[in-house]
């Protein structure tokens, strides 16, 4: 008879999962509406976890037998999924009755993709992290397909299974040898295992296909191409949700096992990833140009800001480790804001996606123009918003890190796409009026109105954060 | 002849690659794209338990009964999705996932 492990640093997750549980059986047997409750309560179950993540985050505590592990990054990461889920789950209600989807399961598996990113960002062995990264991967197919008599929609969910499976299954394949070749699975045992050894070809080969797998999960170039289809096709709260909570856990994921256990072979990895990374800014900032439909052209976005985020990966020190958390903050206010203008975007009681739609809306919807100018500005990293911050954190790692020609691309391939961004605030502005919009639902404008002003105030509030990404990204170097 | 730990490893192998094979020239239907997809998954299979064999380590076996229970839950959310495309699209071959175009 062995003893109960220390729960105390998993109550988060073990809240989380009752609460997935529990909401099912109010959605169950709640008579009217059960939608809306039960997305009200996945809310507040987000804040609760997000208390219980940040009470029980303080020095690096390791529990289950070695498999779980909490510290200021995990608890970082953690409140970045957390709210990025719940802005979508904010948008996610309207919509579904908008479209007469009024389904209650659509939180619920929400809250089951989220609690699947908090297990793999806390993971400490590539067997947790394989059951963490499925409990995500599985949630979000479904979630793909949600809409499930649209065409696109079903069409969405099969590419993403598809191609989400042949990641999963690069992921455990390299998971097998790199277990093989180096005797075991736990990430402590790894980075032991690894030191000053002379680099095992056959652990080489099975982290690239690691890095392959993630890779896939993070939408980089070469492995983007179900990216733009599933972002189109997918009901666009999901998308939303899609561009926020699973990128952050997996980048974060990536973030600790590279620095983690596989430091020692920085050398091999920073040459995978840095054609990664490069391919990923110039196809995201190059394809986005020729993109009409509005979900796409955030697609190819979304591309390019993952290669930016990958910048502060290859640096593999403490200040790239910063920058990267800090981009993805930004990034989440960002992209969440940019999709709340989406939904936003209804003429005559339906949705529209076509870039001309968004024609003259200066004139007719000037709330909405100046919101969107705001997060479009952001993107294109413009100096006194919040995206400029973003940029300026991992370039300059990368110039620290002695990866000038990295940081160089990475401008380069800023100002290529600062032309889409820009083209959006042109058609918004100077062309003519088309058709009125529909006023936005209140939880809508609600997530818009907060992520263009922090876009915009983020500036006056870079300390409290900057002190909160400092602590995370120096509890990822202790070690 | 001795059977080696890289015997399985090139069995595996071959597997893995027959699947992903599978998955990318595969024009007929679906259904054999989820026969792939399991396919990896099992030559994956076959590498742990191989491992864990030849490294006397019982955590490769654990490794390999998760997996199987990872790819039994996959392959019910596949079978569903595909369910649900064929109701909208009354077909599930693979030339007619052709909706989304970029």
């Amino acid at each position: 008879m062995t003893a109960i492990p220390n729960l105390t640093p998993a109550y988060a997750e073990m809240f989380l999962a009752i609460a997935g549980m529990a909401l099912l059986m109010v959605g169950v047997f709640r008579k009217s509406d059960p939608i809306r409750g039960v997305t009200m309560l996945a809310i507040l179950a987000f804040a609760v976890a997000a208390v219980l993540s940040i009470s029980t985050n303080g020095a690096e505590t390791v529990t289950f037998n070695g498999l779980f592990v909490v510290n200021a990054f995990t608890g970082f990461a953690k409140l970045l999924i957390l709210l990025g889920a719940g802005l979508a789950m904010l948008l996610a209600l309207p919509w579904a009755r908008n479209e007469g989807v009024s389904r209650y399961e659509l939180p619920v598996i929400m809250v089951f993709a989220v609690l699947g990113m908090m297990m793999m960002v806390s993971a400490n062995n590539l067997l947790s992290l394989y059951v963490g990264l499925e409990l995500q991967s599985l949630a979000l197919y479904v979630l793909a397909a949600f809409n499930r008599g649209n065409l696109k929609a079903t069409e969405a969910g099969v590419k993403y299974f598809v191609l989400g499976a042949l990641a999963s299954g690069l992921l455990l394949y390299g998971s097998s040898l790199v277990y093989g070749f180096s005797g075991t699975t736990s990430f402590a045992g790894l980075a032991d295992a690894l030191t000053g050894a002379e680099s095992n070809a056959g652990v080489i080969v099975g982290i690239v296909f690691v890095i392959c797998g993630f890779a896939f999960k993070v939408s980089a170039v070469p492995f983007h191409m179900w990216t733009p289809d599933v972002y189109e096709g997918a009901p666009t709260p999901v998308t939303a949700f899609f561009s926020v909570a699973p990128k952050i856990a997996s980048l974060c994921l990536f973030l600790r096992i590279l620095v983690g256990p596989f430091e020692d072979l920085m050398d091999q990895w920073r040459q995978v990833l840095t054609v990664i990374c490069v391919a990923s800014m110039l196809w995201g900032a190059v394809a986005a140009i020729a993109q009409n439909n509005i979900k796409r052209l955030m697609a190819y976005s979304s591309i390019g800001h993952v290669g930016y985020a990958l910048i502060g990966l290859i640096a593999g020190t403490q200040e790239g480790a910063r920058g990267m958390i800090y981009y993805m903050l930004i990034y989440l206010f960002m992209n969440v804001g940019t999709f709340a203008v989406i939904l936003s975007m209804r003429v005559k009681d339906r949705y529209v996606e076509s870039i001309d739609d968004l024609s003259g809306i200066s004139k007719t919807n000037p709330a909405i123009a100046l919101a969107l100018t705001a997060l479009m500005f952001s993107m294109a990293g413009i100096p006194p918003l919040a995206g400029f911050f973003g940029k300026y954190f991992v370039f300059a790692a990368a110039v620290n890190a002695g990866l000038i020609p990295l940081a160089v691309i990475g401008v380069l391939s800023s100002v290529i796409g600062a032309y889409y961004y820009l083209r959006l605030i042109k058609i918004m502005y100077f062309d003519g009026s088309v058709e009125n919009f529909d006023r936005p639902d209140y939880s809508t404008s609600l997530v818009m109105g907060v992520c263009a002003l922090s876009v915009v105030v983020f500036i006056f509030l870079p300390e409290p954060l900057l002190a909160g990404a400092d602590a995370a990204a120096a509890a990822l170097f202790q070690g | 002849m001795v059977v080696s730990l890289s015997h399985y490893l090139i069995v595996a192998g071959v597997l893995f690659t027959l699947g992903i094979f599978g998955i990318f020239l595969n024009r007929k239907n679906l259904i054999v794209i989820l026969m792939s997809i399991e396919l990896m998954l099992l030559a994956v299979n076959i590498n742990f338990i191989a491992f864990s064999a030849f490294l006397g380590d019982l955590v490769g076996q654990i490794f390999t009964l998760l997996v199987l229970t990872v790819a039994a839950a996959e392959a019910a959310i596949g079978l569903a999705i595909v369910v649900v495309f064929y109701r909208a699209h009354r077909s599930i071959a693979v030339e007619d996932i052709n909706e989304l175009k970029g």
